[in-house]
C-alpha cells in the first residue's frame, strides 16, 4: 500500500481526472479522501494505492503532470500519521449494552447515538485500530458502516505545503509562423 | 472594448500569431464563424474533421509551433478523438477549439450534444469547457501556453455556443493566463549527474538514442556538439529522425522493430546507452528483460513519469534535453571510439550486401526503390509526410533526412490515413518547401477526401501511393506469424488516376523502375498538386523485422531469394 498526498484546485473535473489517471494507470485505489485546505482555492488529497514503490512513483511523476494537480508526493515509509474515521451502526439491546459499551472504551470509541435495538460509535484512528474495533463489534451484528478512508500527515518539519502565488507561467508562446 | 465571445475567440488567436485554422463549421460554433469571416485568419475547410487535427498537427510538425483545429458540438467534436491522440502520442502541441451547446442545456442530451472533455480526458494534455465569454481569452492564452510548453500535448476548449454570443469586455492586459501554481521541482540532482558524467567517461561500446525531444527543445545543434565531444555514435527512434543528420557517418540510422541489422545489434552489444528526448517504446526496445542487457543506462528526459517505466536506468537527468547537453557537454572527455565504430561499420558491412538496393534489378517495382529514387531526385530535400505502414518503414530506411521537421509521420500511434492531411498543414506551415506525400492504398483510402482540400486550397503537394493491392504491413504479419492466411488484406482500390482527375488533380502511374525517376522529375516540375500511383511488388516485406516482444537482435532478415510475384497491371 501506498500514500500519496497531492495540493490540487478546488474545481470541478480534478477528482475525474485523478481517478481517470489511475484507471488509464491500472492502479487500484484502496481510498481516496478530499477536503478543502486553508486556502479555499486548494484540496487536499490524500491517496491510498494498491501498487508498489515503483508504481507510487510513476503516479506521483503522472499526478503533477496534470494541470490542476499543483503537487503530488509519495509520502509512504516517512514518519507520518494515517488517520481514518468511522461510523459503525450495531445492533445493541439492554442486555448486551454494557458489554458493547466497555469494548468501545478500549478502543477509545465514542458512541454518538443510542435507539432501542442499536448504537452508532465514532471512532478515528489508524486503519488497524478501526479494524480492530470492527472486529469485536461483529459477533453482536454491524447494522451499517461509513468509513472516510485515510488522511495523512507527515511529522514534524517534514512540511508539505501547496506552492503560492498564481502566476502567468511562461511567456506566451505564439506558433511559429514559416 | 465590448466585443461577443465569439470576437473575442478570433481577436485572441490573432494576438498570439495564429494564421492558420483548420476546421469545418456546424450549429455549435457559427457564431465564432461568423466572427472568422470578419478576421484575418485564414480558415481551411477540411472534408472532415479527423483531416482538420491531422492538418493542424502536421503543421505544428512541421512549423514547430502550435497547430489549430477547430469543429463544432457532438460528431463534429468526436470526429477529432483520432486525430487528438494521435497528437498526444507524439508530443505535438494542438489546439482544438469545439463549439458546444449553450450552457442551459449541457447534460441534457441537446441536438448534437455530446461530453467532448470526458471523452477527450485522457487523450489530452488538458482539457476544459468555457461557459462565459469573459473567460475565453484567458482560457485560449493559457490552451496555448500548456499546448507548447514541457513536453507538447493536445488541448482542446470546449466553447458553449452561449458564450460565443454573450458580450463580455475585451482587454488583453486584464485576461491574461492565470495557470494554477504548480511546484517548480529542482530536477537538477547532483548525484545522478555526476553518475552521467562518469558512466560517459568511462564507456567503451556506447551508443546514444536520440528521440523527438531533441527537435522539441530545439537542441540539434547543441546535439551535434554533443556527439562530436564525446565521439559517440547516434541511433534515432523514428520520430527523432532528422534531429541528426542521416548522412553523417556518427549517425548509424533509426533501430527497433525495423531498424537496420547494424544499429540493434549495436545497442545490443553496447556498454551504455544515452537515451535523449525517447521514451523507451516497445516498438525500440523489443522484448525489455533480453535488452541492452550489458549496458548501463543513462535517461536525458523533460518528463519525469518517463523515467524507469519501460527501462530502468542507471542515471536519469530530468530536464530540457538542449539545456541537459550543455550542462553535460563540458564535463566531456573526447573518447577514442575508433574500435568500437570500426565494428559498428563491419555489421554495417552484412547489412549492405542484403540490402535490396544492392540486389540485381530483376524488372521489378519494389517500394524501397522508388523511395530511394525520390530522394536521390528531390536531393533529400522534400519534407515528407508518411502514413502509417510498410512504406512507413521504407521511408524511415531509405529517405535520408538531413534536416529536423523533415518527416513528418505518426509513429506513437501509428493513425493510418494521416499522411494526406497532415501534409496539407505541412505545406501551410513550409510554403517554400517541397512536400511529399508518401502513403499506402490502404491509409490513402481512409482519409482521400482531403484531395478536395488541396484543390480548393491551391495547394502544391506532390502525393506518391505505394500501391501494393494489400494492407501491406498487416499481410506482413499474417505472412510471418499467421501462415500466409491473408484474410482481410487484399484490398481492391480505385483507379487512383482518374481519383485524382475527378478532384482536378494531374494523376500517373508507375509499373516499372524505369518509370520512377522521369515520372518524379515531371510531378516536381509542376507548381500544382501531383498524385502517382506507384504499383509495387504486392507480397515484398520491411526487413529486418524484430517480430513484437522479441529480442532486439532477434531479427527476420530478408530472404535471399526475394519476390517472385509481380505488381498487377493496371
Amino acid at each position: 500500500m501506498q500514500t500519496i498526498v497531492a495540493y490540487v484546485e478546488n474545481k470541478p473535473g480534478v477528482l475525474n481526472r485523478v481517478a481517470s489517471l489511475t484507471r488509464r494507470l491500472a492502479i487500484n485505489i484502496d481510498s481516496l479522501t478530499v477536503g478543502p485546505t486553508e486556502n479555499e482555492e486548494i484540496a487536499r488529497m490524500t491517496i491510498c494505492a494498491h501498487t508498489d514503490e515503483k508504481g507510487a512513483q510513476r503516479l506521483e511523476a503522472s499526478l503533477e503532470k496534470l494541470v490542476d494537480v499543483l503537487l503530488a508526493e509519495n509520502i509512504s515509509g516517512r514518519s507520518m500519521l494515517e488517520r481514518d474515521l468511522a461510523l459503525i451502526k450495531v445492533a445493541a439491546d439492554q442486555q448486551n449494552r454494557p458489554h458493547l459499551m466497555e469494548l468501545i472504551k478500549v478502543f477509545r470509541g465514542r458512541v454518538v447515538d443510542v435507539a432501542p435495538e442499536s448504537l452508532i460509535v465514532e471512532v478515528s484512528g489508524t486503519v488497524d485500530k478501526i479494524d480492530g474495533l470492527l472486529e469485536v463489534l461483529r459477533p453482536f451484528g454491524v447494522l451499517e458502516m461509513a468509513r472516510t478512508g485515510r488522511i495523512a500527515m507527515t511529522r514534524g518539519n517534514d512540511l508539505l505545503r501547496p506552492p503560492e502565488a498564481r502566476s502567468g507561467g511562461k511567456a506566451e508562446t505564439a506558433p511559429a509562423s514559416s | 472594448m465590448k466585443l461577443t465571445g465569439a470576437e473575442i475567440l478570433c481577436e485572441t488567436l490573432t494576438r498570439l500569431g495564429v494564421q492558420h485554422i483548420f476546421g469545418y463549421p456546424g450549429g455549435a460554433i457559427l457564431p465564432v464563424y461568423d466572427a472568422l469571416g470578419k478576421s484575418k485568419l485564414h480558415h481551411i475547410l477540411v472534408r472532415h474533421e479527423q483531416g482538420a487535427t491531422h492538418m493542424a498537427d502536421g503543421y505544428a510538425r512541421a512549423s514547430g509551433g502550435v497547430g489549430v483545429a477547430m469543429a463544432t458540438s457532438g460528431p463534429g467534436a468526436t470526429n477529432m478523438v483520432t486525430g487528438i491522440a494521435t497528437a498526444m502520442l507524439d508530443s505535438s502541441p494542438l489546439v482544438c477549439i469545439t463549439g458546444q451547446v449553450s450552457s442551459k442545456l449541457l447534460g441534457s442530451d441537446a441536438f448534437q450534444e455530446v461530453d467532448i472533455t470526458g471523452i477527450t480526458m485522457p487523450i489530452t494534455k488538458y482539457n476544459v469547457v468555457v461557459s462565459r465569454a469573459e473567460d475565453i481569452a484567458r482560457t485560449v492564452r493559457e490552451a496555448f501556453i500548456i499546448a507548447n510548453s514541457g513536453r507538447p500535448g493536445p488541448v482542446l476548449v470546449d466553447i458553449t455556443k452561449d458564450a460565443q454570443q454573450a458580450s463580455a469586455e475585451f482587454d488583453w492586459d486584464a485576461c491574461g493566463p492565470q495557470l494554477p501554481p504548480k511546484r517548480v521541482r529542482n530536477n537538477h540532482d547532483q548525484v545522478e549527474f555526476d553518475r552521467a558524467v562518469e558512466l560517459l567517461n568511462a564507456a567503451k561500446r556506447p551508443v546514444i538514442l536520440a528521440g523527438r525531444g531533441v527537435m522539441l527543445s530545439r537542441a540539434m545543434r547543441t546535439f551535434e556538439q554533443f556527439v562530436r565531444t564525446s565521439n559517440i555514435p547516434v541511433a534515432m527512434t523514428l520520430l527523432g529522425i532528422g534531429c541528426f543528420p542521416a548522412t553523417d557517418p556518427m549517425n548509424l540510422g533509426m533501430m527497433g522493430m525495423h531498424g537496420e541489422a547494424w544499429v540493434n545489434t549495436a545497442i545490443q552489444e553496447a556498454d551504455l546507452l544515452i537515451a535523449v528526448g525517447m521514451r523507451f517504446d516497445d516498438r525500440v526496445t523489443g522484448d525489455l528483460r533480453t535488452y541492452a542487457r550489458s549496458a548501463r543506462k543513462i535517461h536525458i528526459e523533460v518528463d519525469r513519469a518517463e523515467i524507469n517505466k519501460n527501462v530502468v536506468v542507471d542515471a536519469a537527468i530530468v530536464g530540457d534535453a538542449g539545456e541537459t547537453l550543455a550542462l553535460l557537454l563540458p564535463h566531456m572527455q573526447t573518447r577514442d571510439h575508433s574500435a568500437w565504430l570500426a565494428h559498428i561499420k563491419e555489421l554495417k558491412g552484412d547489412s549492405a550486401v542484403r540490402d535490396i538496393q544492392s540486389l540485381p534489378d530483376s524488372g521489378h517495382l519494389y517500394a524501397a526503390h522508388v523511395i530511394n529514387d525520390l530522394w536521390k531526385v528531390t536531393n533529400g530535400g522534400a519534407i515528407v509526410v508518411t502514413d502509417v505502414g510498410q512504406h512507413q518503414m521504407w521511408e524511415a530506411q531509405y529517405y535520408h533526412h538531413n534536416e529536423p521537421h523533415t518527416l513528418v509521420t505518426s509513429g506513437g500511434l501509428g493513425t493510418m490515413g494521416f499522411a494526406l492531411p497532415a501534409a496539407i498543414g505541412t505545406k501551410f506551415a513550409r510554403p517554400d518547401r517541397e512536400v511529399w506525400a508518401v502513403v499506402g492504398d490502404g491509409g490513402f483510402q481512409m482519409t482521400m477526401s482531403e484531395l478536395a482540400t488541396i484543390v480548393q486550397e491551391k495547394l502544391n503537394i506532390k502525393i506518391a501511393i505505394i500501391n501494393n493491392g494489400y494492407l501491406g504491413m498487416v499481410r506482413q504479419w499474417q505472412e510471418f506469424f499467421y501462415d500466409k492466411r491473408y484474410v482481410a488484406t487484399p484490398l481492391i482500390a480505385p483507379d487512383f488516376v482518374a481519383l485524382a482527375n475527378a478532384f482536378g488533380i494531374r494523376g500517373e502511374r508507375v509499373t516499372s523502375r524505369k518509370e520512377v525517376v522521369p515520372t518524379i522529375k515531371a510531378a516536381r516540375s509542376s507548381d500544382q498538386a501531383v498524385l502517382i500511383d506507384f504499383r509495387v511488388e504486392q507480397e515484398d516485406s520491411v526487413y529486418p523485422m524484430v517480430p513484437a516482444g522479441a529480442p532486439l537482435h532477434e531479427m527476420i532478415r530478408r530472404p535471399n531469394n526475394p519476390l517472385v510475384e509481380t505488381a498487377s497491371e493496371p
